[in-house]
């Protein structure tokens, strides 16, 4: 049961990053980019990339992200984890 | 909440003046040419226009107002009331309606006022004038709502300075005691950080240190005279309590989004926008957006929305509007009112 979870956990944050990647794909080469890395510390980020993250999280998860969350969050799992937990 | 029915009065024009003055984001050497598609792109704003430091948003007003008192062939000594509605005044004191008054050669028994308010402004400008026309005594009234905000934002700050444009804007309102509109309006001081200049009044008064330039993080440098704004709460504030005070309004009245020809709505920036327009079900079709060629004129954008996208479907016939301004203070609000035969002349450059 705990690896069937484990599985479901990681299709999710896959499917999780992948739709950030999507977001970004036009304009940024996030081709490397992974669960555990820190989208914030590119050189190109700011506030309004956020503001694209928390939109892109209303729209899909139908989850509102709280600026805190945003701002203490560090990695891409940790915003999944959020939006998990706050889905239930 | 303020729920407002009033009765009595109805807007007969609406005229926006901006500077000639263009400024392309694809330009704006602060960011790299990577980072300007990506703003225009999730802000919707290509260019705004800004005024030179000769040009006030007085000015702006005063040309809006001229053209609209013209074309609506008012006579001066008529106009009963002026309110300038702005956090861009000519002075701390006098207030710059008075000034107003003056240079649009209205009489003197002509009642002026200003409303210190930003992205609201507009909607409770309305209110405020139409309480005082509903009365009765008063026949016809100028609402003058504008900024230049170009003046108050950093260079080298990439949060506000490829935001904010600049525009002046004036309505008619006269007395009609078949028309009625509907009004919400909310306002919460605890968030008031969130949009902020902290020098140059009388909690933080000017001194040496006002004119430093720090940097605050990467692409973020200015001093404590320009304009501070923390994106991620007004993004939080505007999507959430928005929209719920819009269902408010239309619950009370009992109407949908479907009973709208047009929702105007003041124009923050295109990701923000369309999360609002979503939720509360209003169509592509139905909410004009300025912001592509002028960007965020605070408590002008609605009028100048107005004048810029809508000046050919409003001139003739009955149009339902909803408008909804919201920003600063923090304070936001809309109202619910009928356009008939509105007279909204082709945006004015100064």
């Amino acid at each position: 049961m705990g690896r069937y979870r484990y599985k479901i956990l990681s299709m999710d944050i896959e499917d999780f990053l992948e739709k950030i990647k999507a977001e970004f794909v036009e304009d940024y080469d996030l081709g490397s980019l992974g669960a555990d890395d820190n989208i914030k510390n590119m050189d190109w980020w700011s506030s309004m990339h956020a503001l694209v993250i928390i939109a892109l999280i209303d729209a899909e998860y139908d989850i509102m992200l709280e600026p805190s969350e945003m701002r203490n969050a560090s990695t891409v799992r940790e915003l999944f984890l959020i939006v998990k937990n706050k889905k239930g | 909440m303020a729920f407002m029915n009033i009765s009595g009065w109805k807007i007969s024009g609406v005229a926006a003046a901006v500077p000639r003055n263009v400024e392309e984001n694809s330009d704006y050497e602060h960011l790299s040419s990577i980072e300007r598609k990506f703003l225009i792109k999730t802000t919707g704003i290509e260019r705004r226009r800004v005024a030179p430091k000769n040009i006030v948003t007085s000015d702006l007003c005063e040309v809006a107002a001229n053209a609209l008192l013209d074309k609506l062939k008012w006579e001066r000594e008529d106009v009963d009331l002026i309110i300038f509605v702005s956090q861009s005044p000519d002075y701390y004191l006098p207030a710059t309606s008075i000034i107003l008054q003056n240079k649009l050669k209205l009489s003197s028994n002509c009642l002026a006022f200003d409303i210190g308010l930003g992205c609201s402004g507009y909607v409770y400008g309305l209110s405020v004038i139409a309480s005082m026309i509903s009365a009765g005594h008063l026949k016809k009234a100028l609402l003058l709502v504008g900024d230049v905000s170009s003046s108050t934002v950093s260079y080298t700050d990439k949060s506000t300075y490829p935001l904010f444009g600049d525009a002046g804007t004036a309505t008619a309102i006269e007395y009609d005691e078949h028309a009625t509109a509907h009004f919400n309006l909310k306002s919460d001081g605890a968030g008031h950080e969130a949009i902020i200049i902290r020098d140059g009044a009388l909690r933080n008064m000017v001194t040496k240190d006002s004119f430093e330039v720090k940097q605050v993080s990467e692409g973020i440098s200015r001093c404590a005279l320009d304009l501070e704004l923390d994106g991620l709460e007004v993004y939080d504030f505007s999507v959430k309590r928005v929209p719920v005070m819009i269902k408010e309004l239309l619950d009370s009245i009992d109407r949908t989004a479907q009973n709208y020809d047009y929702f105007v709505m003041h124009q923050a920036n295109k990701i923000m926008n369309e999360t609002i327009r979503k939720k509360i079900g209003f169509s592509a079709d139905q909410t004009p957006y300025s912001l592509k060629n002028y960007g965020n004129t605070s408590s002008a954008s609605i009028p100048l929305t107005i004048c810029s996208e809508l000046n050919n479907s409003l001139k003739v016939g009955k149009n339902r509007m909803l408008l909804s301004g919201f920003g600063v203070g923090l304070s936001w609000g809309a109202v619910d009112l009928e356009l008939n035969n509105c007279i909204c002349l082709p945006i004015i450059e100064v």
